[in-house]
C-alpha cells in the first residue's frame, strides 16, 4: 500500500496508536495517584487504562518503527 | 447488516441528559483522530492524479489493506450500537448476521465472483452489468444505487448525530457538519485511496476502542461460563446463549424466526446480495493490486468479520449478565429508565477511565466516518462512470479526457455530501423516512444478486433477460412490502407461517424476489438471442480462461485460507449451537 512510493498506511496507524498509548497511560497513571481526576468506574482498582495504554504503545511502536519512512530512505541511499 | 435504523428512530423519542461526559484527555483523543484523518487526506492528494487513482486507488492495494477496508466500510457506528442492542434483546441469535449472514457470501465472492469483477476491469458493479447485459440493466442498477447511497449516507449521518446527542449531549448540527465536512475533505483530496487509508485506520481504532468492553466485562462476569450463569440467573425463562437449538420453530426464540429463514433468506440471499453486489464494499476489492490480492482480500475480511461479534454481540450479552433491567425504548421513556439501545455506551461508561472513554467514542465516530466515506466514494464512482459518462457520450458523441472525470468525481463527492446533509435534515423533520429508505435499499439488493450471479455463471443469459429480471425482482419486492404494510396478515403468507414476526419478512421477501429475478431472467433469455461466446470472455464462467494458481505454494492460495475460515465458521457454530 503505497509501499513503493510514499509513506505506508501502517506508519500513520503506528503513530496515532503510539500517541494514544502515551496519552492514555499518562492520564491513567496520574489518575492512580489522584483518584478525583477521573470518574468512578467498575474494576478501577485494576488500573486497566494503564495496561491498555501500554498495549497501545507496544502495538503503535511495532507499526511506527517497522514502517518508518526513513528506513527506506537509508536503505536506498 | 443494517440494524441502526430501528435504533436511531427510537432514539428520536428519547429525551434525556447525556449518558457520558468527556474529560479533556478524552477530547484530546478525539481531536487527534480528526487531525490525523484530515492529514492523511492532504498527504494523499499528491498520489491522486488519474481516474484510476481517484476511483480505484490506483489498483495497488495489498490484500490486507483491501480486506480490512472491505470490512471497515461496513462497520458503521450504528452497526456497533444497533447489534449490541439487538444482542441484549435477542441474545446470541444476533451473531447470525455476522457468521452465516456474512462469511459464506464473502468466501463465495472471493473464489467465484471476484475473478470476473477483476478481470473485466470494471470500475463498478453497474459497470459490470453494462459489459455483461448492456446499458439498460446497468443504468437501472446505477441510478437506484446512486440515489439510495446518498440517502442512506444522510440517514446514517443523522442517526450518528442523534447517537452523539444522546450519548454526549453534542448538538445535532455540530455532529452533522463536523463529521461530514471532514469526510468530504479527505475524500475530495485523496479519493478512494484516502477513503481506504482512513478505513484501515478506523478499523484499528474501532477494535482498540471497543475491545475494552468485552475484556473488562468478561473479567467482571467471571469469564464466559460466569456470564452464561449470570444470564440464566437473571433471565430464567429466556434462552439467550444458543445459536441454532431454538430455531426449530418460530415460537421458540425471541426473534420469531425459523432456521430456514436464517439459512436461505439471510445466509443465502440477503448476505450474498449485500456482500457480493453492493458496490460500497465491492469497490474496495477492485482496488487490489492483482487478482490474487483481490481474491485474498475478502477471505482476510471474512476472518476479521467472524471476530466482530466479540466487540459487538458480546457487549450485549455481558449487559444481560451485569446490567439486567434495561428496557424497550418506549418503556424506558415512560419510566425514566435506560433502554437496551443504550447498552454499548452504558457499558463504555461502566468500564472506561480517562482516555479510554475518548477512544471508545472515537471508535463510534470512526465507524460512522468509514461507512460514510464508503457511501460517498461509491456514489461518486457510479455517478461519474455509470450515469454521467454514458449520458454525456450519448448527447455529445465525444469522449472527455481522464482529468475531466477526476474533476467530475471530486464534484460528485461534494454534491453527494451536500445531498446527504440535506437528507439528514429532512429525516430530522420526518423520522418515518428512515424506515422507508431502509426498505427501499433492500428492494434492490436481492434482485441485483440474481442478475449478477446469472450473468457470471450462465452464458445463455441475455441483455433483455438481465434487465427484465432485475426490474421484475425489484417490483415484486416492492409489491410484497406494500402488501404487508396494507395487510399485516400477508406476512404469514410470505414467511410461510402465521407465527412469523417482522424480522422474518425481510428474509422471505428477499428469497421470493430473488427467485422472481432468476425465473424472469431465464425465461426472457430463452426468448431472446444470446451474445456470441467470444464477447463474453472475461465476463462469464465457461467463456473465460482464469489464471491458474497451481504454481503458488498452498499457503498463498486464496482457496486454502477460505477453507480454513470456513472450517472455523463451522466450528464456532457447533460450539455455540
Amino acid at each position: 500500500m503505497v509501499d513503493n512510493k510514499g509513506i505506508s498506511i501502517w506508519f500513520f496507524i503506528g503513530t496515532l496508536l503510539l500517541l494514544y498509548g502515551i496519552i492514555i497511560t499518562g492520564a491513567n497513571i496520574y489518575e492512580a495517584y489522584n483518584p478525583s481526576f477521573g470518574r468512578p468506574t467498575v474494576l478501577e482498582n485494576m488500573h486497566f487504562g494503564i495496561w491498555w495504554g501500554i498495549l497501545l504503545i507496544i502495538v503503535g511502536s511495532i507499526y511506527f518503527f517497522g514502517f518508518r519512512p526513513w528506513k527506506h530512505k537509508n536503505q536506498n541511499s | 447488516m443494517l440494524n441502526g435504523f430501528g435504533l436511531s428512530a427510537s432514539l428520536l423519542l428519547f429525551q434525556s441528559t447525556s449518558l457520558l461526559s468527556l474529560g479533556w484527555v478524552d477530547s484530546l483523543v478525539i481531536v487527534l483522530y480528526f487531525l490525523f484523518v484530515l492529514g492523511i487526506g492532504y498527504y494523499l492528494l499528491r498520489f491522486t492524479k488519474t481516474g484510476e487513482d481517484f476511483f480505484l486507488a490506483g489498483r495497488r492495494m495489498s490484500s490486507w489493506v483491501a480486506g480490512l477496508s472491505f470490512v471497515a466500510a461496513n462497520l458503521g457506528s450504528l452497526e456497533l450500537m444497533g447489534w449490541a442492542a439487538a444482542s441484549y434483546q435477542y441474545g446470541i441469535l444476533a451473531t447470525h448476521w455476522y457468521w452465516i449472514g456474512a462469511i459464506p457470501a464473502m468466501l463465495f465472492l472471493a473464489l467465484v465472483m471476484m475473478p470476473f469483477y477483476y478481470i473485466s476491469k470494471t470500475h463498478s458493479v453497474p459497470g459490470y452489468l453494462k459489459l455483461r447485459y448492456g446499458e439498460s440493466a446497468s443504468m437501472l442498477s446505477a441510478v437506484s444505487f446512486a440515489f439510495m447511497t446518498v440517502l442512506m449516507s444522510g440517514i446514517n449521518m443523522f442517526a450518528m448525530a442523534l447517537v452523539m446527542k444522546v450519548i454526549l449531549g453534542w448538538s445535532i448540527d455540530f455532529s452533522i457538519w463536523v463529521s461530514s465536512i471532514t469526510v468530504m475533505v479527505y475524500v475530495v483530496l485523496g479519493g478512494l485511496l484516502s477513503a481506504i487509508f482512513n478505513e484501515v485506520l478506523q478499523f484499528m481504532l474501532i477494535w482498540l476502542g471497543a475491545l475494552v468492553i468485552p475484556v473488562l466485562g468478561l473479567i467482571e462476569a467471571g469469564g464466559w461460563s460466569g456470564m452464561v450463569a449470570r444470564i440464566h440467573a437473571n433471565f430464567p425463562a429466556g434462552n439467550f446463549t444458543h445459536l441454532w437449538s431454538t430455531l426449530g420453530s418460530f415460537n421458540d426464540n425471541p426473534m420469531g424466526i425459523h432456521w430456514t429463514g436464517i439459512v436461505f433468506g439471510l445466509g443465502f440471499i440477503i448476505s450474498f446480495g449485500y456482500w457480493t453486489t453492493d458496490f460500497l464494499v465491492v469497490q474496495r476489492l477492485l482496488s487490489a493490486k492483482d487478482l490474487r490480492s483481490a481474491k485474498m482480500a475478502p477471505v482476510i475480511g471474512a476472518g476479521f468479520k467472524m471476530m466482530v461479534p466479540f466487540i459487538v454481540i458480546l457487549p450485549g450479552l455481558l449487559g444481560l449478565a451485569v446490567m439486567p433491567g434495561l428496557l424497550p425504548q418506549q418503556q424506558a421513556i415512560a419510566t425514566g429508565g435506560h433502554s437496551y439501545n443504550e447498552v454499548l455506551p452504558l457499558m463504555l461508561a461502566r468500564y472506561a477511565g480517562p482516555g479510554l472513554l475518548g477512544l471508545g467514542v472515537t471508535a463510534l465516530i470512526a465507524g460512522f466516518m468509514s461507512g460514510m466515506a464508503g457511501n460517498v466514494t461509491a456514489f461518486s464512482t457510479v455517478w461519474t462512470y455509470d450515469i454521467y459518462r454514458p449520458a454525456h457520450l450519448r448527447l455529445t458523441k465525444k469522449e472527455q479526457p481522464d482529468q475531466y472525470y477526476v474533476k467530475m468525481g471530486r464534484w460528485a463527492t461534494i454534491v453527494g455530501v451536500i445531498i446527504s446533509i440535506g437528507t439528514a435534515y429532512l429525516v430530522q423533520q420526518f423520522a418515518s423516512i428512515m424506515d422507508y429508505v431502509q426498505a427501499l435499499f433492500s428492494f434492490f439488493i436481492a434482485p441485483l444478486f440474481g442478475t449478477v450471479i446469472l450473468g457470471m455463471l450462465w452464458k445463455r443469459a441475455t441483455g433483455p433477460g438481465g434487465f427484465w429480471g432485475l426490474l421484475a425482482g425489484t417490483v415484486s419486492s416492492i409489491g410484497m412490502y406494500v402488501w404487508v404494510k396494507l395487510d399485516p396478515g400477508a406476512l404469514g403468507i410470505i414467511a410461510l407461517s402465521k407465527y412469523a414476526k417482522p424480522m422474518a419478512d425481510d428474509m422471505y421477501r428477499a428469497l421470493w424476489c430473488w427467485l422472481v429475478t432468476v425465473i424472469v431472467t431465464i425465461v426472457v433469455s430463452y426468448l431472446t438471442t444470446p451474445r456470441p461466446e467470444a464477447e463474453l470472455n472475461g465476463l462469464v464462467r465457461g467463456c473465460t480462461v482464469l489464471p491458474s494458481e497451481g504454481d503458488l505454494p498452498l499457503v498463498k492460495r486464496p482457496i486454502f485460507w477460505a477453507g480454513i475460515v470456513f472450517a472455523v465458521l463451522l466450528a464456532l457454530n457447533i460450539i455455540f449451537w
